[in-house]
């Protein structure tokens, strides 16, 4: 999903990071509210930042015959909503973009705008659903980082697709290439990420960390 | 309820079969390249679209060594934190039970 130094035109690197920034800005404003209402949930802030850069430094091989890699921000929107994982995936995407040359400091705001932004908001919203349906916390933590992941890869493939709509056949038949290239690679990828958050809720549990504690408020608050 | 007891472990096997199986898959598809995703997708810009970059990265790794090392520099520092939160639960845990 890492769109490279330079591989989008101008426009739409200002597109992108003008809708970026102010979440990633919110979502710093929404951690530090968090670290004065509660310093003792900043060590597991940062674990979920950890998870995105551990996930995130796995290209694993998959069915395509290709390899990528998975977004780890599953975890941090079941521990802290949307809007903190944008602000997180942006310090990971941002240490690579500088150190591994993947991904680039002009296309940081698309980048983000797919793994930190739209990718965990569908998580997100799906693992809300599920557990409204009273489905268990740890398949719940499965959903959010099945589709954090995937649709990632997909939001990849349709910022590429209206930056470089095809000649004949426009952007749709661009969208379907990049997606032949990003979405099917990512499907047994995003199922091994959606065992790892789960185990790590587990693990969350087993130690008795309030795991559903520092959701937005709308959620904690109708959870309890 | 045997799941939630047992719920660790399983879910430490399963990931240990997921990747596993990921791995394997690369006797199952010889003829793959197994290059990345993102590369494809640059590529595909690059050549069908006679696209050129207009900027380059600031910095790049001057090898596949130096960049494997980064990598592995990334997910050290996240395994890191992560096990050392872990550690502190479970020293916590401990000197309650004390």
């Amino acid at each position: 999903m890492h769109i490279a130094e330079g591989f989008l035109p101008l426009e739409w690197c200002a597109v992108w990071y003008a809708i970026a920034v102010p979440i990633v800005a919110y979502g710093i404003y929404k951690a530090k509210k968090l670290r004065d209402r509660e310093r003792g949930v900043m060590p597991l802030l940062a674990v979920a930042g950890a998870f995105i850069f551990v996930l995130s430094a796995l290209k694993l091989p998959s069915v395509t015959g290709s390899c990528s890699h998975p977004t780890g921000t599953g975890l941090g929107v079941v521990l802290f909503g949307p809007s903190i994982t944008a602000f997180l995936s942006a310090i990971a995407l941002l240490f690579q973009a500088l150190l591994l040359a993947h991904g680039g400091i002009s296309t940081l705001g698309a980048n983000t705008f797919s793994m930190g932004i739209v990718g965990p908001v569908i998580g997100w919203l799906l693992y809300l659903g599920v557990r409204k349906m009273n489905v268990g916390l740890l398949t719940s933590g499965f959903v959010a980082a099945f589709f954090a992941d995937l649709m990632t890869y997909v939001v990849t493939a349709g910022q590429l697709a209206v930056a470089f709509p095809a000649t004949k056949g426009g952007v749709l038949l661009s969208f379907e290439a990049f997606l032949g290239i990003f979405a099917l690679v990512q499907v047994p990828l995003a199922i091994v990420e959606g065992i790892a958050v789960a185990l790590v809720l587990r693990l969350l549990q087993e130690h008795g960390v309030a795991v559903e504690l520092w959701q937005p408020k709308e959620v904690s608050r109708s959870e309890v | 309820m045997k799941f939630e007891e047992k719920a660790t472990s399983i879910l430490v096997a399963l990931l240990v079969i997921g990747f596993t199986t990921l791995l394997a898959l690369t006797t199952v598809l010889p003829e793959a390249e197994w290059s990345g995703a993102d590369g494809q997708g640059m590529e595909l810009i690059e050549q069908s679209l006679n696209y050129e970059p207009w900027a380059n990265p600031i910095w790049e790794p001057p090898s596949g060594e130096i960049e494997s090392l980064l990598f592995a520099l990334q997910a050290a520092i996240g395994s890191l934190i992560i096990g050392y939160y872990f550690g502190l639960l479970k020293g916590r845990k401990e000197g309650e039970n004390t």
